[in-house]
């Protein structure tokens, strides 16, 4: 339907010019390859498990877009988006992706959630010579040049979440996490990281994504007694493992709890009286108080309801689409190498504050914020760091 | 030669129950059709298969459709297998994922160490010593594990992708139906083992990738498998490998084994009572499906890069067996185009409306097992049989 | 390991042994007495979840006075809901399929395609989360450093109703006697004057019906989504064939063993590979036992 009408507007356009130029001024053919949109695709799960995560982030995307548009389009020429459900399952994703890249050729993908599929289409983005903006904050330890990554890394969460704790919570740690390679790597960044700081790890323990039983690890946590636990547990398993926690007598008050993968959004599905207390360490929370960041939520609830809620990883979605555009404008062309290389050292005043993406990594420098759940699953941000350096290859 | 003389296509009748035993000729076919021809028209179905997979199907599709395409004929394998272990074996497997699995990753673990022994500066948290796949060196293992090792050679990783798979599922079924324990059992049983396959493999992503699966396989022998060469390339070999195993089913259904087998289908205690053991027949026949599966896989690693867990589970394993039942589960030849039908529907459908394909995916669980047990086949089947009969 | 928390461990045990029996006994109803393998068991718990939550909105909305009931309310709505269900999906396509389990199989799969995807269009991708009612907030202490979750005593002594009233329903009422009837001899069954059609078609709504419920207290200690049902149903067939398709009290032995031996394996293992581990113990024994714990014959 909003094909139609954009023909629509295009012809009627194209009347209206036509009628006040000229007749012989009216070679149109550069005129109209000008004014066609320019294709983008946005590849995320529509179904399956992960679309509980994905449909938000699509959602973000399609919003920067529509703004774009009513703004005039990028160098001129309206986007139009080609939308693939990844179905949460990896080699649909990665032909999906493929799909994207030789049937529609389009000029830049926004999409995937989990490390693993943006593991299986980056052999496609580069062999198809494609660009793929990654929203998710990841374990880093990857580099594509056909890959923006505009989440944030271990070195932007994990490593200032343990010192934040360390230095106000306590020096005993407990790491548990969903069993996959997020959590695990995370770990592996946090171990030296808190024996650096003189701390100790009191327990570590991983559970299969969608796990519902918790009650054995929290009996190891009550033995344990932990200053700390540092949770990296992912998607649904989350509500299990908070309710089961707090059912124990464990809660946000009486025990520092961070966890490095719930967003706001995922709170209503967790339900918000389980986390209050709970700390979340992220690049971007919605309660963050700037006029960028008021404009984007007043926004994305004007298109998608004012029930909605937003998160660290739809934020940068819906800034991955401008420092696409941006970078496109800098370059003056949707030539993916240009892009790419206009990209260096661009900045941004995203949603989550002023944003630069690196020089060469093709990261984003990023504020870490850790806050604290309110009963009404919204963030009170009690900590915010300076911009810090993306790297997605620490050494430790 | 004796034995029936059913075409290829549709070896019974659209009742499943009418078998046909080894002496005895279909009658109300051989009545109608000459001899001569119905040698002939016997290899209309696989020379027909034939034509279009090697000629139309390369000549009608751009390079990236002719991929999706050879990603299909993976699963065709699978559903080949499953016409022999179900079809007339009466062993419905709801864990083929599995063995296909099995193939897709061993393939995956010789082209990894073929990639990290290419590109050594994977080391991430500098371990030293030799070389270990990056996802080993992400979790703490820094030493390649000794049962890796092997798969670096490819005379050792090719024949395991057959042995391998067939030998575990040979020693799994055989243990299973010597016990007697066969059916719905069994099948619950596969299906369990499916969902312990992908546990075991994302609970030891430090040896198995975890949820990543295998990834970054650039090359086989050398060759890079990510360029519009290698697609027609891997679709041929495909395609050509999928009619070998066509064939090799026909003849296993031919053969002594495939007569015992059915004969165990539809009275097991009675052929139990003749002498043979119907466990051993059993568990060749699934030993044999798992190793067409692995084939599958291997194929599906070479053209997908990667190799994931999500194709193993319980999802795509009953998945492969709607293919098979869409085909027809008495029809080597059906299953084939059953999967290609399958996968090209799913592509399709989820590009124009991603809420309809699960709606369309579900009717056909329903639909063809109540109204159409026979599936394609047996619709062609039922059709050819009018037309023979008007003739 | 103190005395308290190999208390706690043996609790969690107990606690996961009723949620098992709860998710299996329905399945252990409609495939150990009928042997019809239904693959939607799972959705049909998904779909129990579903009704407690919207129970929980409507209360939320409407009767917030009423909120601590709502959760009761919730289980009764969601067995009739389920059984009402299971009800059509018997009449239109189990009765047809009796014969052949393979087939019912494959179909009922197609069914749970249909309604994962029905819950995602009506309920949303999201999750949704029951709000646990405020009586069932909070733990037990019968003494220090043993805390028993409420919500898990409640679950517990649930399964312990259910299980009563399933022995009061098949081994001590009229429809009870018919269903066992039918299921030991149809054919003498039908002679004697019993419908059997209906017969099937009650016992397959009942356990239907106590899928439902089984999803409706899976709502205290879990999210609902879409996909939920896909989690369980490994689980409850398993519990099923491990303890003698044809036994309840085979099932709920089963039960009790695996919950124990996973509450159990959780402590030195990581959850993943305990879960692992325990299936294929599980399968294991059933290569020593291939009818189960409890058995009445042995079957093929």
């Amino acid at each position: 339907m909003t094909k139609t009408r954009r023909d629509f507007i295009k012809t009627s356009l194209a009347v209206a010019v036509a009628s006040a130029m000229p007749a012989g001024l009216l070679s149109s053919t550069s005129f109209a390859a000008a004014s066609d949109p320019v294709k983008v695709g946005i590849l995320h799960s529509l179904t399956g498990s992960i679309a509980i995560a994905e449909v938000g982030v699509a959602d973000a995307e399609k919003l920067a877009i529509e703004e774009i548009n009513a703004a005039g389009g990028v160098l001129g020429r309206q986007i139009e988006v080609v939308q693939e459900d990844g179905a949460s399952d990896n080699p649909v994703f990665a032909e999906k992706a493929q799909k994207l890249l030789v049937s529609d050729k389009v000029a830049a993908v926004f999409g995937c959630y989990t490390s693993a599929s943006r593991k299986a289409v980056l052999p496609v983005f580069e062999r198809y010579k494609g660009l793929l903006y990654y929203p998710t904050h990841d374990e880093g330890l990857e580099f594509s040049n056909n890959i923006m990554y505009t989440g944030a890394d271990a070195v932007q969460s994990a490593i200032p979440a343990i010192q934040w704790l360390a230095e106000n919570k306590g020096k005993t740690f407990f790491l548990i996490g969903s069993d996959f390679i997020y959590p695990r790597t995370t770990n592996r960044i946090a171990r030296p990281t808190i024996a650096k700081l003189g701390g100790t790890v009191v327990g570590e323990d991983y559970f299969p994504l969608g796990s519902t039983e918790f009650s054995s690890v929290i009996n190891k946590i009550k033995a344990a007694k932990p200053d700390a636990i540092l949770s990296t547990i992912v998607g649904d398993s989350n509500v299990s493992f908070y309710k089961q926690l707090n059912s124990a007598g464990i809660t946000g008050d009486n025990q520092a709890i961070l966890a490095l993968a719930v967003s706001e959004e995922e709170a209503i599905g967790i339900g918000r009286e389980n986390l209050v207390g709970v700390h979340s360490c992220m690049g971007y929370f919605q309660s963050i108080d700037s006029p960028e960041n008021q404009k984007f939520v007043a926004a994305f609830k004007a298109r998608y309801g004012a029930d909605r809620v937003l998160g660290d990883t739809m934020a940068a979605a819906y800034a991955s689409v401008f420092l696409w555009k941006l970078a496109v404008e800098k370059a003056g062309s949707f030539d993916v190498p240009q892009v790419v290389a206009a990209s260096s050292n661009l900045e941004y005043t995203a949603p989550e504050g002023q944003v630069r993406l690196h020089a060469s990594n093709h990261r984003l420098w990023k504020h870490a914020r850790i806050g604290k759940f309110k009963p009404d699953g919204q963030i009170d941000i009690l900590f915010e760091s300076p911009l810090i350096e993306p790297n997605p290859f620490p050494k430790l | 030669m004796k034995g029936s003389k059913l075409p290829i296509a549709c070896d019974a009748d659209n009742r499943l129950e009418v078998v046909l035993p080894d002496n005895v000729h279909p009658t109300s076919i051989s009545r109608t059709v000459r001899l001569g021809t119905e040698r002939l028209r016997r290899l209309y179905p696989i020379v027909i298969l034939a034509i279009v997979l090697l000629l139309v199907i390369p000549a009608a599709l751009e390079p990236f459709r002719l991929g999706l395409v050879g990603k299909y004929l993976c699963f065709a394998f699978c559903a080949v297998g499953l016409v022999l272990a179900w079809g007339y074996g009466g062993i419905l497997s709801l864990g083929q994922g599995i063995f296909f699995g099995l193939g897709s990753y061993i393939m995956a673990m010789y082209m990894k160490l073929e990639a990290t022994s290419a590109d050594p500066a994977a080391a991430v948290f500098g371990a030293g010593g030799p070389p270990v796949p990056d996802f080993m060196t992400w979790n703490s293992v820094d030493t390649l594990p000794w049962w890796w090792a092997p798969f670096e050679h490819v005379w050792f990783a090719l024949p395991a992708i057959v042995l391998l798979p067939s030998a575990a599922a040979f020693a799994l079924a055989y243990a299973i139906f010597r016990k007697r324990i066969g059916g719905i059992y069994f099948s619950i049983v596969t299906m369990a083992l499916a969902s312990i396959f992908v546990l075991v493999i994302i609970g030891q992503q430090g040896y198995t990738g975890g949820t990543n699966g295998i990834t970054n396989l650039p090359t086989f022998l050398g060759y890079s498998v990510q360029s519009d060469q290698a697609v027609y390339t891997l679709y041929y070999v495909s395609a050509g490998l999928l009619i070998l195993t066509i064939l090799a089913g026909t003849f296993v259904l031919k053969s002594r084994l495939g007569k015992v087998l059915i004969a165990i289908r539809d009275q097991e205690d009675r052929v139990r009572f003749s002498g043979y053991d119907p466990a051993m027949f059993k568990a060749v026949i699934f030993a044999i499906a798992a190793a067409f599966s692995a084939v599958g896989g291997a194929l599906f690693t070479l053209q997908l890069g990667f190799a994931s867990p999500s194709i193993s589970g319980i999802a795509p394993s009953i998945e492969m067996v709607i293919y098979t039942a869409v085909g027809g589960r008495l029809s080597l030849i059906g299953s084939v185009y059953g999967a290609l039908l399958i996968g090209g529907a799913k592509s399709l459908f989820s590009e124009q409306f991603t809420n309809g394909w699960m709606y369309f995916m579900g009717a056909l669980f329903i639909v063809i097992p109540m109204f159409l047990r026979t599936g394609l086949a047996g619709l062609v089947s039922l059709v050819s049989h009018k037309k023979v009969r008007a003739s | 390991m103190s005395v308290d928390m190999l208390l706690s461990q043996i609790f969690n045990g107990l606690s996961l042994f009723t949620i098992l029996a709860l998710m299996a006994i329905g399945l252990a109803i409609v495939f150990g007495l009928m042997g019809v393998i239904n693959m939607a068991h799972g959705e049909l718990m998904a779909m129990g979840a579903y009704m407690t939550y919207l129970t929980s909105v409507i209360f939320s909305r409407w009767l917030p006075g009423v909120m601590g009931a709502s959760f009761l309310v919730g289980i009764v709505v969601a067995f009739l809901t389920t059984a009402a269900f299971g009800l059509l999906l018997e009449t239109v396509m189990i009765r047809h399929l009796y014969k052949r389990p393979l087939d019912t199989l494959l179909a009922t799969w197609g069914v749970s395609l249909i309604l994962q995807q029905v819950f995602r269009q009506v309920f949303g991708p999201i999750n949704v989360s029951v709000p646990t009612a405020s009586w069932l907030q909070g733990a037990w202490s019968p003494m220090p450093g043993l805390d028993l979750p409420l919500a898990r005593v409640f679950i517990i002594a649930l399964t312990l109703a259910v299980a009563l009233g399933v022995y009061l329903f098949l081994f001590k009422s009229r429809w009870g006697l018919r269903i066992r009837s039918v299921m030991q001899n149809r054919a003498m069954a039908g002679a004697a004057g019993i419908n059997t059609a209906r017969v099937d078609a009650v016992t397959f709504a009942v356990g239907c019906g106590l899928a439902g419920v089984a999803g409706s207290a899976l709502t205290m200690i879990a999210s609902t989504g879409p996909a939920t049902g896909q989690q369980y149903i490994v689980d409850a067939f398993i519990v099923v064939v491990f303890g003698g398709v044809e036994s309840l009290i085979g099932t709920f032995v089963s039960a009790f063993m695996i919950g124990q031996m996973q509450s159990l394996f959780e402590m030195p293992f990581s959850g993943s590979m305990a879960k692992a581990a325990i299936l294929l113990l599980v399968i294991v024994a059933l290569y020593f036992r291939p009818s189960g714990l409890f058995s009445i014959k042995v079957r093929r």
